[in-house]
């Protein structure tokens, strides 16, 4: 196997060559990016598969999937060295959240090998964007609690319900979804996981708008979908185990996925950027002010130290020094970072914060992020569920009481 | 807490065994009420098991198990919070680096043998100012062949009573605040703390093993080789000891709340109220969780800068300021989460919580606050921006 710094100084040379520069429109941070027409978005996303395209065919995308389903077959240390070479790179990063986790790390995991072949490379090649049909109206955390139902007809099934928070789906290509298959089991014992296409006959997929003007989450109203039985992820009523493990990658969103390219989700973290906290406290003449300092200093510190514990806890886990709950640490930490960090930004701004200059972008940014601050404790999992994790999983903390238990069809559920 | 080398763990397994055994809790309460709190003998076990070598090169007597001498030190220093123990760790290895990397091997070579072998101790006689509160403020001037040093050192821990003081002197008092003030008339010296004309004065304070003193200087009168690297370079080589000082800090402050954590998370488990145990609450769960995670992220940050300080790597001091400035804010304030979470009996002195307490409070205080070290970090940020700003 290729070593790591052969491998970066390939990997140097042909990004310099191949790949244009990050491009600052594109790198909003996801609190606070600007909604931009749909044209510019499909414009995006088209771009995105090209990118994607470019890295399968430089030999650089999926680095840590098994070469027979067109990745790489190289190791985590190789997808780390690569993350640091491509910074300063325009890469997609759109679309690493959903199709490559979960997705295909679920395929890996589930899939059979028909569906691996057939799916895994068109991921890589960015001609598949996955999305994951998980979260329902009626559901927030608990998803086991599904009740979007899969009904058996022969070797096909017909799926019929709602899901929500999903990522992508407007434009998106396929997905993984989560259907009960068994109401007379117990709760987590009647779920399956199907994989569909997004734009199946019956999938009705609205977009959803969010305080900051996001238009990027996405409701489907499922009715008599049909899905073949050779399109079922995993076995009948064993859906639960799979999205153990599905939740488990979207965790990695935080750091240290060996599928994921790129430092995280997006290169870097606009107005908290601490060069533009640096420049608006310049501008608004309050640089010299000990508690604007403080506040930078605090920031700082904060993405600082998210970086230091993603690194430290992946390398853990890696070595199986901490076991894969520990993600856990990193979901909540980064969560309320990043929460404190919206805040700190706004301070910063004060009134310039609320009310400003038509054009004044960092404003506009600071702003957005405020209101829609809190989706960084929810998405994903909010905290609470990775305070539940971090205390049962890593703690042996006891597990809460249930109320849940028995067949699933007589559980209390709400209007 | 750490990821280290099995020489690392090594280090730290004999260190925590020793400390376990010289100083469980009720030895730590005797000294509490002693005056002198040091113990010749067992500080030179430790310097055998490997406490002041790490930081002083192999030609000039030390050595590192890893390459890394600091990060191989972090390991102790984690076990000196999680014992409280006693013993001048810090001073000593900071002056011993100093004197490995910038004193000479025929002028300095002596002193170093004995800080090495654990037969004399020595203090690091700087403290960033903080507000308009000064730090040390020492005069040296020249004698002929000979310096005479006048001024106070506000705070030094005391070592035994074989020891050694290295300060910043110039030819004007006023401390700077290191390379970063663009100082440079001051340069380092060497000071026996029984030389004629040094007085020290014990100070109180809330730890109960380390006691500090305050150090006057009046006509003291050292040769020229007593000066420890080239004359001006002290402001320089300050800075960068504290780098090291925070890094060994914030890993006495990781180690003290692991401790606390331990603790607590025990009796969330033996502790029932309401016919529950306490830990089956999902408040007191998720406390315990944002616990383990703030305990995660302090020592994530502290290994890293101890990584980066300990190979001389060009972010080291932006990541030690951060170690530091996280830490201390966070470790002190984790443990007084541990009292709330056991109620009256935290805080009681019969309990043991407040030991690690006041280690992590004194380590997160002295030698630079955890503000000190986030406005540092922020002066560091502004020479980034600007130094980016020209290259564009």
């Amino acid at each position: 196997m290729i070593t790591v710094e052969e491998f970066a100084a390939r990997a140097r040379t042909w990004l310099a060559e191949n790949m244009p520069p990050a491009d600052p429109a594109t790198a909003d941070f996801f609190l606070t990016a600007t909604q931009r027409p749909e044209a510019e978005e499909l414009a995006r996303v088209a771009t995105c598969r090209e990118l994607q395209r470019r890295l399968f065919d430089g030999g650089f995308a999926g680095l840590c999937v098994p070469v027979e389903y067109g990745g790489q077959g190289l190791t985590p240390a190789h997808q780390a060295a690569f993350n640091r070479e491509i910074r300063g790179y325009d890469y997609p990063a759109e679309i690493q959240a959903s199709t490559f986790i979960p997705c295909l790390a679920v395929l890996l995991e589930f899939g059979t090998s028909e569906q691996k072949l057939r799916h895994i490379p068109a991921m890589l090649r960015g001609e598949e964007i996955w999305v994951q049909l998980l979260s329902e109206p009626g559901g927030g955390s608990d998803a086991a609690g599904a009740v979007t139902t899969a009904t058996r007809d022969g070797d096909r099934w017909v799926l019929n319900g709602s899901k929500i928070w999903t990522t992508s789906a407007w434009y998106g290509d396929w997905a993984l979804c989560l259907a009960r298959t068994n109401w007379d089991a117990g709760k987590h014992a009647g779920l399956t996981v199907f994989s569909l296409p997004v734009g199946a006959p019956g999938v009705d997929t609205h977009r959803i708008e969010l305080v900051n003007g996001s238009r990027e989450f996405c409701q489907e109203f499922l009715t008599d979908v049909v899905v073949p039985d050779h399109d079922r992820v995993g076995d009948v009523d064993a859906g639960w185990g799979v999205v153990t493990r599905w939740l488990y990658h979207e965790r990695t969103i935080s750091g240290g996925s060996p599928y994921v390219t790129g430092s995280g989700n997006r290169p870097n973290d606009g107005p908290y950027e601490p060069r533009v906290m640096i420049e608006t406290a310049r501008r608004l003449g309050t640089i010299d002010d000990s508690h604007t300092r403080d506040l930078i200093g605090e920031g700082q510190v904060l993405a600082l130290v998210t970086r230091a514990l993603v690194e430290s806890v992946t390398r853990k886990m890696a070595a199986g020094a901490l076991p894969h709950h520990a993600a856990a640490m990193c979901r909540l930490f980064s969560g309320t970072a990043t929460s404190r960090r919206a805040a700190i930004a706004t301070e910063l701004c004060g009134g310039t914060g609320v009310v400003w200059a038509p054009g004044e972008e960092v404003s506009a940014q600071v702003a957005r992020g405020y209101l829609v601050r809190q989706a960084a404790c929810i998405g994903g999992g909010t905290t609470e569920m990775a305070r539940n994790v971090i205390s049962e999983r890593l703690l042996g903390m006891p597990r809460e009481a249930r109320a849940d238990t028995g067949p699933f069809r007589d559980v209390p559920r709400g209007p | 807490m750490f990821t280290q080398t099995a020489d690392q763990d090594l280090l730290g397994n004999t260190t925590a065994q020793y400390l376990a055994a010289t100083y469980p809790p009720a030895r730590v309460r005797e000294l509490a009420r002693q005056d002198e709190t040091f113990d010749g003998t067992l500080w030179k076990q430790g310097a055998e098991f490997g406490w002041t070598t790490p930081l002083v090169p192999e030609h000039a007597g030390g050595g590192s198990v890893s390459g890394n001498g600091l990060a191989d030190l972090l390991a102790v220093a984690f076990q000196f919070g999680r014992h409280a123990a006693p013993g001048p760790l810090i001073g000593t290895n900071v002056v011993a680096a100093a004197l490995g990397r910038w004193g000479s091997a025929r002028l300095h070579g002596g002193p170093l043998a004995e800080l090495l072998d654990g037969g004399a101790t020595a203090a690091w006689g700087h403290s960033p100012r903080t507000g308009r509160r000064a730090g040390a403020q020492v005069r040296a001037e020249r004698s002929g062949d000979r310096f005479v040093l006048d001024g106070t050192v506000p705070c030094v821990e005391r070592g035994g009573p074989n020891g050694y003081l290295l300060v910043a002197a110039g030819p004007d008092s006023a401390d700077g605040d290191g390379a970063e003030a663009g100082a440079g008339s001051r340069s380092h010296f060497l000071v026996p703390l029984d030389a004629p004309g040094v007085e020290t004065a014990p100070l109180d304070g809330i730890d109960l093993t380390r006691r500090y003193q305050a150090v006057t200087l009046r006509a003291v009168t050292v040769p020229t080789a007593a000066r420890v690297g080239e004359p001006g370079t002290a402001d320089e080589h300050d800075a960068a000891l504290l780098d090291i000082g925070a890094v060994l800090q914030a890993g006495e402050i990781v180690g003290a709340t692991h401790r606390a954590f331990e603790l607590t998370l025990r009796w969330a488990e033996d502790r029932y109220s309401f016919g529950r145990p306490l830990g089956s609450y999902q408040e007191i769960k998720h406390r315990l969780a944002d616990l383990r995670t703030q305990l995660e992220a302090s020592a994530a940050v502290t290994e890293r800068a101890a990584r980066l300080v300990g190979t001389g790597r060009a972010d080291a001091r932006t990541w030690a300021s951060t170690a530091k400035a996280y830490v201390g804010r966070v470790g002190p304030e984790a443990i007084q989460d541990c009292v709330q979470l056991h109620g009256g009996i935290g805080v009681t002195y019969e309990h043991d919580l407040h030991l690690y307490l006041r280690r992590a409070l004194v380590d997160a205080q002295l030698f630079g606050t955890p503000a000190y070290f986030t406005e540092r970090l922020v002066r560091l940020v502004e020479a980034a921006v600007d130094d980016g700003g020209r290259a564009s």
